[in-house]
């Protein structure tokens, strides 16, 4: 269970991002989280709810897209996405799988804004300045 | 009022990853062998690494070791008595290392410096699923089992098994007395990190030692 620092990582890094955008609110924070990432949905929508609660991040959506584990073949040159985490063998001829080429994942993809004012960004470039 | 997306493509472990990088680059011009050491509590980690240490020092070879525990300073009391230096790392509550305790304790070990080091052990928090997420900047993760935990731990836990470059068996000298079955774990081991080195040892009898220990001058001798 290290969810909740995993969620407190990312709250870091959401408002450290937001600081181009001065009084923006944040509607969505999207992450890709690899199956092979170890860490669960459920308890990071538990521990973001936490995390942000009474903050300015309070009532963000946090959005999980998963991203499967595919395997490149040295064997048959294909590969493609395991049909099985107990098994790691290439599914298109069943050879072990060595070549792990996506599965573990663990990254903010975006974050959804919604600017204060127009130009948000522009302005922030002029404070600047 | 307009909405919009910020592209941020940021991994979520950044700090601890960029942390790694620069420790793993000190390990190498240091030219210290680091091993993560990964298994869940009760597994005989402590006992492993101890003897480990032991035959270490006994030919020469300078070691030392950085024990991850949650709350006490029992596992570095008992590695200590290998004779090599050792320190522990208390987590508070934390159920995995970071780069950034590695980091620290190193920093402030007074009396070893990582240029007099051949092998650095470090002896991560008991726990099969946290520690898989946080690279320490070792150049080998090391998964253990022992002969009571099952032989579908590694099916159990793919993450922690499959990012492992070596694997080894504990206790092995209970293995008949608890209805070991070897060749499911050593298959279910291999289903999941194919061509995995696999070490069948026991900390107690001393057996597979010798073996584990050729395996280190091998991977130490690579650069």
């Amino acid at each position: 269970m290290h969810e909740l620092s995993i969620v407190s990582s990312i709250v870091e890094s959401v408002n450290e991002s937001l600081k181009a955008y001065p009084g923006a609110r944040v509607l969505e924070v999207r992450l890709r989280v690899g199956v092979l990432a170890a860490v669960v949905e459920d308890s990071l929508q538990f521990c973001w709810g936490i995390a942000t609660d009474g903050s300015e991040l309070a009532g963000a959506r946090l959005v999980v897209n998963a991203v499967p584990v595919t395997v490149h073949c040295a064997a048959c040159g294909e590969g493609g996405a395991l049909e099985s985490l107990q098994h790691f063998r290439c599914p298109n001829c069943g050879a072990p799988a060595t070549d792990v080429r996506s599965g573990r994942e663990l990254e903010i993809e975006s974050v959804e804004i919604e600017d204060a004012i127009e130009d948000a960004a522009e302005t922030a470039e002029e404070v600047a300045r | 009022m307009t909405t919009r997306i910020v592209e941020l493509r940021q991994g979520i472990l950044k700090k601890n990853d960029e942390l790694a990088r620069e420790l793993r680059g000190r390990f190498e011009a240091a030219g210290v062998l680091v091993l993560n050491l990964v298994s869940s509590p009760g597994t005989g980690k402590t006992e492993f690494l101890q003897k480990t240490l032991t035959a270490l020092r006994l030919n020469g070879s300078r070691a030392a070791a950085l024990v991850g525990d949650l709350e006490t300073d029992n596992d570095a009391r008992r590695l200590a008595l290998s004779g090599v230096p050792v320190r522990q790392i208390n987590t508070h509550g934390i159920c995995h290392l970071e780069a950034e305790m590695v980091g620290r304790h190193l920093e402030s070990w007074d009396g070893v410096e990582l240029g007099g080091l051949d092998y650095l052990f470090i002896e991560n928090v008991g726990n099969l699923v946290c520690p898989s997420s946080y690279d320490l900047g070792e150049r080998i993760r090391v998964a253990l089992l022992s002969v009571t935990e099952g032989e579908d731990k590694p099916l159990k836990y793919p993450t922690l098994f499959n990012s492992a470059d070596a694997a080894v068996i504990t206790k092995i000298d209970i293995a008949e007395a608890v209805g070991f079955d070897r060749e499911t774990a050593l298959r279910n081991i291999r289903e999941i990190r194919p061509g995995i080195r696999v070490f069948e040892t026991s900390a107690k009898t001393g057996a597979g030692i010798d073996g584990w220990l050729d395996y280190l001058a091998q991977q130490k001798a690579k650069w």
